[in-house]
């Protein structure tokens, strides 16, 4: 079940992708991002896909990876759409009990449903092709700027890396605490939610007790090999830009262009529309 | 010179109620006088509760004497300006491989230590590489430690010490958690350092047979140093050590049995091999 969330999980081959600087991607997805709410007809919706596409084939991560991440937001996806559907006031389309569907709230179910569902596969290509490690240097080092204010951006980065370090190992204890409550008679499947809720208090507290002891521990080991703080600290992989970096750039640059121009496609847009409502809808 | 030298060390845990009063005083450390020379393979023995892991904390400035002192490759431990040269002067290893290791891959662990000293990154790859090689581990540099065996993790942890460069290296039960073949293969890799590398070794442990091999062993109960010496000497009282709940060797066990039984064997037999030789000797 907790196996199922994709963020954070890193899937190892061998592609330009991967071999990108995290900056590059860091700024790729968020700049990817602003570009699913520029779109205001359907051919930028499909640039968008055949961006992403084009991005997932050239990662050589398996599209099931990818679309893993989704399951975790299911229900978060379906609410959108469902309330969407229902809620949007505008020209009838259906109309039963006291629910009315519109033809505007398909329109905006549809576009939340594809927003979402890019953005969580944009995010998800980011983490399964930058190591976590690679990523919040990317993050350390992308928000480096924020130093001047003072912002902890070293520390921050560094306890965003320890914590992603100690989720499979605190996931496996969770198992192993699980187990040993099973065997003891504990009993996870029975029940309402409260009743379920109340059936992980014997593993919750073992494992915030473990959890604090394991921080303790770690705290006097990083102390031990003199961490002390993020400032003076050098870096065994420095984060340098190389050409590739610079072509993915360009390459971002373009798609972002191209998204700002089309998406801004109004007479497209009505013609799309139009054709969308009268022969899809009908 | 010395590299450790600690004089009448008293450390006392003391717990506090709300308003602060003292409301009980363990004395962990109770008058240790402990000196280690450089290049020196020292064991320090002891059971559960003995104060071994205060002393080892002590040696790295994570814990302050409350009486006596101690000098850490010449420096006082108390001294605040030389806080991280001492720390970089003595690298300590801990029991729990899984808590001690910071990165996510083998050799981005091994380079967190040398990283926070500021060394230049063309050298961190040097010492990274050379103290993967040290500890046997060069082939495993780009895996998961989370993929490795508890006994190829003590490695990695010795390896991100050594990429320090300290004089000193010290080690508080690396062992305790370990299977036999991974104790096997991280007490090779230690005892290799000492042997190879001349590194200063202070093993801390409750398991005899590692340090059979030591130059010198000191025996803690208490809080207390109460044998110590070579590990023939300290070994050859048998009856000493077993009041101490410690577990005598095999060989050496049956050697003293032996010799209480009237086959006159020499005190203080520490392998198996010696144990055969002097038998034949006898007949
Ligand atoms: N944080 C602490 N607070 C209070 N007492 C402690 C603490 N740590 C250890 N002690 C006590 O100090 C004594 C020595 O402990 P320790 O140095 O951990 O022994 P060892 O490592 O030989 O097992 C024990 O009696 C223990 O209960
Ligand atoms: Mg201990």
């Amino acid at each position: 079940m907790i196996r199922d969330i994709t963020i954070g999980q890193y899937y190892q081959t061998e592609s330009p992708v991967h071999r990108l600087d995290p900056r590059v991607k860091l700024l790729g997805t968020l700049l990817f991002i602003i570009t699913l709410f520029l779109y205001k007809n359907p051919a930028g919706y499909a640039l968008g896909i055949v961006f992403l596409l084009a991005v997932i084939k050239t990662s050589r991560v398996p599209i099931r990876f990818i679309t893993k991440g989704l399951k975790g937001i299911l229900v978060v996806l379906l609410l959108t759409v469902i309330i969407n559907l229902f809620l949007t006031p505008g020209t009838e389309l259906v109309s039963f009990w006291k629910f009315t569907i519109t033809y505007e709230g398909i329109g905006v179910a549809l576009t939340m449903l594809f927003r979402l569902t890019m953005l969580i596969m944009g995010s998800s290509i980011v983490t399964l092709t930058t190591t976590p490690n690679n990523l919040t240097d990317g993050l350390e080092k992308g928000l480096g700027f924020l130093k001047i204010f003072r912002g902890p951006v070293g520390d921050v980065a560094m306890m965003m890396s320890i914590a992603l370090r100690f989720i499979p190992i605190l996931m496996e204890e969770t198992d192993r605490i699980m187990k040993a409550q099973l065997a003891r008679g504990a009993d996870f499947e029975s029940g309402n939610i409260v009743k379920k809720a109340k059936a992980l208090v014997p593993v919750l507290v073992p494992l915030f007790v473990s959890a604090f002891r394991r921080a303790g521990d770690l705290a006097m080991a990083m102390e031990a090999r003199c961490y002390r703080g993020g400032d003076g600290r050098t870096k065994m992989k420095p984060l340098i830009y190389k050409k590739r970096d610079a072509i993915a750039y360009i390459i971002l640059f373009s798609f972002v262009i191209l998204s700002v121009w089309i998406g801004r496609w109004q007479v497209i847009s009505e013609f799309f529309n139009s054709l969308y409502l009268r022969f899809i809808l009908k | 010179m010395d590299i450790v030298k600690a004089e009448n060390v008293v450390f006392e845990y003391i717990r506090r109620d709300e308003e602060g009063n003292p409301t009980d005083v363990t004395t962990a450390l109770d008058h240790v006088s402990i000196d280690v020379r450089q290049g020196e393979f020292i064991g320090i023995l002891g059971h559960n509760g003995s104060g071994k892991s205060t002393f080892a904390k002590h040696l790295n400035a994570i814990l302050y004497p409350t009486e006596g002192t101690i000098y850490v490759g010449g420096m006082n431990t108390k001294d605040d300006d030389k806080l991280w040269d001492v720390r970089s002067c003595a690298g300590m290893v801990f029991q729990n491989p899984d808590n001690q290791i910071i990165g996510q891959v083998v050799e981005e662990d091994v380079g967190f230590g040398p990283e926070n000293l500021g060394v230049p990154t063309k050298e961190i790859w040097e010492r990274v590489e050379e103290s993967l090689r040290a500890v046997g581990m060069l082939e495993y540099r780009k895996k998961s430690p989370n993929k490795l065996s508890g006994g190829q993790k003590q490695r990695v942890s010795i390896a991100g010490v050594l990429a320090m460069h300290p004089k000193c290296i010290v080690l508080d039960e690396p062992t305790a958690m370990l299977d036999p073949s991974g104790r096997k293969e991280v007490v090779r890799a230690i005892r290799g350092l000492n042997d190879v590398e001349k590194m200063t070794v202070i093993l801390i442990t409750h398991y005899m047979d590692e340090v059979v091999h030591a130059d010198r062993i000191f025996v803690m109960d208490k809080g207390r140093v109460v044998m110590q010496g070579t590990p023939k000497e300290v070994f050859s009282d048998v009856p000493t050590l077993e009041k101490l709940r410690l577990d005598v060797p095999g060989p050496t066990r049956i050697a003293w049995e032996l010799k209480k039984k009237g086959l006159p064997l020499p005190d203080g037999i520490l392998t198996a091999e010696e144990l055969v030789k002097e038998i034949e000797k006898c007949r």
